[in-house]
C-alpha cells in the first residue's frame, strides 16, 4: 500500500530541488539553509525522541529470555541469550546492535499438504546486515568532506571499500558498498513488492526511506563514476557549512544540489519515522534489562496499592464451612 | 458448534494470499462464530469492580458503551505511553520488516492478516498515531493513521483477544517488539470500556471471592484433596493426610487450581502430594491462596496485582519460610517478572532452602519462591528419589515448553532432566518449536474457552504439526508440560490432530515412578490404568 504515493514524493523531491537549482537558482538556500535545518532538526529531533522514551519508566523488568535461565542449580546459564548480570546485557545488546542477532535466528513457515514445515531463513538479516554495514561505510567515508586533512582511520575505509581495484570505463576506484547497499536495497525494496505478506504490512512510510535512500545512492553513484563532479568545489561547500563560513561555490551542478537536498530530507524526515529504530533499539526493554527478577527487586516508580481482598473478609464469608469441614480458622 | 475435519481446517489456509483490500479498509470486522469468546457478564465485572459493568454481548450492534468511551480509551493510552517505556518504543520504532509474521500460530493457523504480530499491534498503533504523533495528524491514512471509531473499537477487541500473550514473535523481532505487552495494555485500554470476555471475567471474580478460578469453596478443596488421597491410598497403599492451611509449615505449596479440578491436571496434583509425603516434607495449602493462575493478568495488570496479593498475606499468616509454586505457565510469568515489583521487598519470609538437599536457591533469593521443577530437578540430583522407571515404559514422551515459562523465565532443562530421569523414552520435537521458539498450545491468557474451539485448533495447530512429527518418527504417545492451562487445552487439541497422544504433567511422571516407602507393590498408574507389564 502506497509505494506509488513514496515513489511520487520522492520524485517530486528530486524535481523540486532541480527547479529550485538549475531554473530558478536558490543554490544558498539548498547549500547553505536546507543543510543547517535538517541538520538541527535531526540532532534536537532525535534527541527529543530519545528523551520522550526515557521519560517513560520501565514499571516491571520483562526481558524475553531466548535461552536458560540462571539458577543455583547445575544447568548451564545461556549467559548472552538470557543473561542475569549487567555484563550479560552488555553483550546481548551488543550483539542485537552490531550482528542483529534475533533477526539471524529468522525461520519460514510453509504450509505444504496439511503440514507445517519451517526452515531457516537468513535472507532478510544478510540484506539488513548489507544495508546498515554498507551505509555506515559510505557515512564514514564521506567524513573526509568535512575535514581538512582526511583523517587515517577514513582513508583506511576507503582503501578496504575499494580493495577490488576495479575501475569501470577508466572512473575511479569502485567502492564495494556501492554494489552492496544497492543490491541490498533493491531486495529490501523488492520484498515488500514481492511477498504478499510484508506487501500487505506496508505503509507509505516503509517506502519513502527507501526510495529516498535510493535517490541519495543513485545521484552519488552518478557523481562518482558518470558524470566526474568537482570534488574541491564540493569540499569547499562542506567545509564552509563545517566552519561556519558557508560559501557557494560556483557550477557544482544540480546532481550534486539533488544529493543534497535528498540527504537534508533524510536527516529531517530522520526523526519523525520508523528510522527513529536505531535510538530505539537500545532502549527496547524486552533486551536490555538482566533476567534476575528473583534475585534482585525492581522498582516500579509509580507503583501504588491496589484493593485486594483480605483473609479475614475471606474467613468471615466461608467460616462456618471451614469450621464444619475442620479447616483450622483464626476466629472460631 | 460443529468443527470441519482435521484435514479439512487448514487445507485452505494459504500464507501467501492477502486479501485485495488494504487492511484499514476491511471494517467492520466480521465477528465468525469458533473465533470469539462470549462477553461478559454484568455481575461478573461490577463482583471485582470494573468499570462499565453490564452484560455485553459481541455480535450486538450496540456494546453499551460510556457517552464518552472514546475520550476515555485515547486517555488511557496517553497514561500508558507515559507509565510504559515499553508501550511507548513499540508504539513508535516498528519498521514493518514482517520478521514476526509466519512466527505466530494464530497467523498459521489463519492466514488471517491482522493475526500477523505486526498487523495486530498496528490495530493499535495506527491510533497511537492519529492522536500522539505529528506525522499521524498531518498525513492520516497516508500517515498510517486512523481515527478512533466503534468498527475499530471492535476490531481491538477481536485481536486482542485472538493473542495468547505467548511472545513468539518478540524473539524474532529485531527490535523486541512485544506484542504480549501490546495486547495486555490493548486489553487494559478495553477493560476500561468493560470490554472482557466471560471466560476471563468469569473466573477473575471466583478467584477475588473464593482464592481460585474455578470458585472452589475451602471445605470442597479439603474434601477434593481427600478424593485424590483415597485414589493415592487404593494405588501405593499409602494414606496421605493433606495439611491445609496449617500455620507454621515450613512452605506453602501455591498451584493453579486446574489441578484440583480435571484431568490430567488431578494426576499431578496427586503427584504433589505423594512427592511432597514421600520426603516427610513441612508444607501447608492454603484455601485462599489456592491460585497460582493469574487471569486477573488477562484484564490489567492492577487486577492481576490484586489477584495474587493473598499469596504472600497468605505465607505472612500462615508463618512459612518461604513458597514453592506447582506447574504452570502464565503463572511463573507473573512470578518471575512481576510479583518482587508489586509486592516486595518480601522480607517477611527466608530466602529458600531446600529442607532435604540443602540446596540454597539463591536465584530466589529476592522474591522467596521456587519452581517445583527447580525443586524436584534438585531431589533427583542428590539421589533423593528412588525411581522405577519401567513404570512409565508404556509411555514415549516428549516435552513441551510453555511459552511463558520459556520466553519470560527461561527454565528449559530443569523438567527435561526430570523427564529423563523418570522415563525411558523422551524424544525432543523439533529445535524450531521447542525451547525458546516453543509454540503455543493456542489456548493461553485465557482462550480456552469451549466457544472458541476453532480458533483454538488452528492455533494450537503448529504445535500439533510438531507432536505428530515425534509421534509418526518415534512412536511418541504421551505429551508432557509443566502448565496447568496446557493440561487443560493440549487434550483437546490432541484429541483433534493426534489422537493417540495423551497430555500429563512432569510432576505426574515422577510420581508415577517413585518408589514410595511402605508402598505396595503398585499394579496401577496414578490414572488407575494398569502399569506396564500388569495387564490382565
Amino acid at each position: 500500500m502506497g509505494i506509488g504515493l513514496a515513489l511520487i514524493s520522492v520524485l517530486g523531491l528530486i524535481l523540486f530541488a532541480y527547479v529550485g537549482t538549475a531554473v530558478i537558482g536558490l543554490n544558498a538556500l539548498f547549500a547553505i539553509v536546507f543543510p543547517y535545518a535538517a541538520f538541527i532538526l535531526f540532532v534536537i529531533g532525535f534527541i527529543y525522541r530519545v528523551v520522550k522514551w526515557g521519560k517513560s519508566p520501565v514499571p516491571y523488568r520483562i526481558p524475553t529470555t531466548a535461552g536458560q535461565h540462571y539458577s543455583s542449580l547445575w544447568f548451564k546459564q545461556n549467559k548472552i541469550d538470557n543473561p542475569s548480570t549487567g555484563l550479560g546485557v552488555v553483550l546481548r545488546m551488543f550483539f542485537e546492535v552490531f550482528a542483529f542477532r534475533s533477526l539471524f535466528r529468522n525461520t519460514k513457515a510453509e504450509l505444504l499438504q496439511g503440514r507445517l514445515y519451517i526452515g531457516s531463513s537468513k535472507w532478510l538479516w544478510l540484506g539488513a546486515i548489507a544495508f546498515h554495514y554498507s551505509f555506515l561505510v559510505i557515512f564514514l567515508r564521506h567524513m573526509r568532506f568535512f575535514t581538512p586533512e582526511t583523517p587515517w582511520v577514513i582513508s583506511l575505509i576507503e582503501s578496504f571499500d575499494s580493495f577490488l581495484q576495479v575501475h569501470i570505463l577508466g572512473s575511479p576506484l569502485l567502492y564495494i558498498t556501492n554494489i552492496s547497499i544497492l543490491a541490498a536495497l533493491l531486495y529490501l525494496l523488492g520484498r515488500r513488492i514481492i511477498d504478499p505478506k510484508i506487501k500487505y504490512i506496508s505503509l507509505p512510510s516503509d517506502y519513502f526511506p527507501l526510495f529516498l535512500i535510493l535517490g541519495i545512492i543513485t545521484t552519488g553513484v552518478l557523481m562518482r563514476y558518470f558524470f566526474k563532479v568537482d570534488v574541491t568545489a564540493i569540499k569547499e561547500l562542506t567545509l564552509g557549512l563545517v566552519y561556519l563560513k558557508p560559501v557557494i561555490p560556483k557550477e557544482i551542478g544540480s546532481l550534486f544540489y539533488i544529493h543534497l537536498f535528498l540527504v537534508s530530507i533524510l536527516f529531517a524526515y530522520f526523526p519523525f519515522s520508523k528510522l527513529m529504530h536505531m535510538g530505539g533499539v537500545f532502549l527496547s526493554p524486552t533486551r536490555n534489562v538482566a533476567n534476575n527478577n528473583r534475585m534482585k527487586r525492581h522498582v516500579n516508580p509509580w507503583e501504588y496499592p491496589v484493593k485486594h481482598r483480605h483473609y479475614e473478609e475471606y474467613e468471615d464469608e466461608f467460616r462456618e464451612k471451614m469450621k464444619k469441614a475442620g479447616i483450622p480458622v483464626e476466629k472460631e | 458448534m460443529r468443527l470441519p475435519r482435521p484435514e479439512e481446517l487448514i487445507s485452505d489456509v494459504n500464507l501467501n494470499k492477502m486479501p485485495s483490500r488494504r487492511w484499514m479498509d476491511t471494517l467492520p470486522v466480521e465477528f465468525k462464530p469458533g473465533f470469539y469468546c462470549y462477553g461478559a457478564k454484568g455481575k461478573n465485572l461490577e463482583y471485582v469492580g470494573f468499570p462499565n459493568a453490564r452484560d455485553f454481548h459481541v455480535t450486538d450492534e450496540d456494546w453499551k458503551l460510556p457517552e464518552d468511551w472514546k475520550k476515555i480509551v485515547i486517555e488511557g493510552i496517553k497514561q500508558r505511553i507515559e507509565r510504559f517505556r515499553t508501550f511507548h518504543v513499540f508504539m513508535d520504532i516498528c519498521v514493518r520488516c514482517g520478521a514476526c509474521a509466519d512466527k505466530c500460530h494464530f497467523f498459521i493457523g489463519t492466514a488471517d492478516p491482522k493475526n500477523m504480530p505486526v498487523l495486530r499491534a498496528e490495530l493499535l498503533r495506527s491510533v497511537y498515531r492519529k492522536y500522539f504523533t505529528s506525522g499521524g495528524k498531518i498525513f492520516g491514512k497516508n500517515g498510517g493513521a486512523r481515527e478512533l471509531d466503534l468498527d475499530i473499537l471492535k476490531e481491538l477487541w477481536y485481536y486482542f483477544y485472538q493473542c495468547t500473550e505467548c511472545r513468539r514473535c518478540s524473539l524474532f523481532c529485531p527490535y523486541g517488539i512485544d506484542t504480549a505487552e501490546i495486547t495486555i495494555i490493548g486489553r487494559e485500554l478495553l477493560n476500561l470500556l468493560g470490554l472482557n470476555t466471560d471466560w476471563i471475567s468469569g473466573p477473575v471474580a471466583n478467584c477475588y471471592r473464593t482464592g481460585n478460578h474455578l470458585g472452589i469453596e475451602p471445605h470442597t478443596m479439603k474434601s477434593t484433596l481427600e478424593f485424590m488421597c483415597n485414589d493415592i491410598e487404593d494405588i501405593t497403599g499409602i494414606r496421605i493426610e493433606p495439611p491445609i492451611n496449617k500455620k507454621g509449615a515450613e512452605i506453602l505449596f501455591v498451584t493453579p487450581s486446574g489441578d484440583l479440578f480435571a484431568d490430567p491436571g488431578i494426576y499431578n496434583c496427586m503427584g504433589y502430594m505423594m512427592l511432597f509425603h514421600e520426603l516427610g516434607l513441612d508444607y501447608t495449602w492454603s484455601t485462599f491462596a489456592s491460585e497460582g493462575g493469574n487471569f486477573g493478568f488477562f484484564t490489567s495488570l492492577e487486577m492481576a496485582k490484586r489477584l495474587h496479593s493473598k499469596i504472600y498475606e497468605e505465607a505472612k499468616r500462615l508463618k512459612v519460610k518461604w513458597i514453592l509454586g506447582g506447574e504452570c505457565g502464565h503463572m511463573w510469568r507473573v512470578w518471575h517478572q512481576y510479583h518482587d515489583t508489586w509486592y516486595g521487598p518480601i522480607d517477611f519470609l527466608e530466602e529458600p532452602v531446600s529442607p532435604i538437599t540443602g540446596t540454597k536457591f539463591e536465584h530466589a533469593k529476592s522474591t522467596k519462591i521456587v519452581h517445583i521443577s527447580e525443586f524436584t530437578a534438585d531431589l533427583i540430583r542428590h539421589g533423593v528419589l528412588k525411581f522405577d522407571k519401567r513404570r512409565n515404559d508404556n509411555l514415549i514422551v516428549t516435552f513441551h515448553d510453555s511459552c511463558n515459562v520459556s520466553r519470560g523465565m527461561g527454565m528449559f532443562e530443569e523438567p527435561r532432566y526430570i523427564i529423563r530421569n523418570v522415563c525411558n523414552h523422551f524424544y525432543d520435537m523439533p529445535d524450531e518449536t521447542i525451547r525458546e521458539q516453543t509454540f503455543c498450545c493456542g489456548s493461553g491468557s485465557g482462550l480456552n474457552a469451549g466457544e472458541i474451539m476453532e480458533q483454538r485448533m488452528r492455533g494450537g495447530f503448529p504445535r500439533a504439526n510438531a507432536v505428530r512429527y515425534v509421534h509418526e518418527k518415534f512412536g511418541v504417545n504421551m505429551l508432557a508440560n509443566i502448565c496447568a492451562i496446557d493440561r487443560a487445552a493440549l487434550p483437546p487439541l490432541m484429541q483433534y490432530w493426534v489422537p493417540a497422544v495423551r497430555v500429563s504433567g512432569v510432576t505426574e511422571l515422577v510420581a508415577n515412578a517413585m518408589i514410595m516407602k511402605g508402598e505396595k507393590e503398585r499394579e496401577m498408574n496414578l490414572r488407575m490404568e494398569p502399569l506396564p507389564g500388569k495387564e490382565e
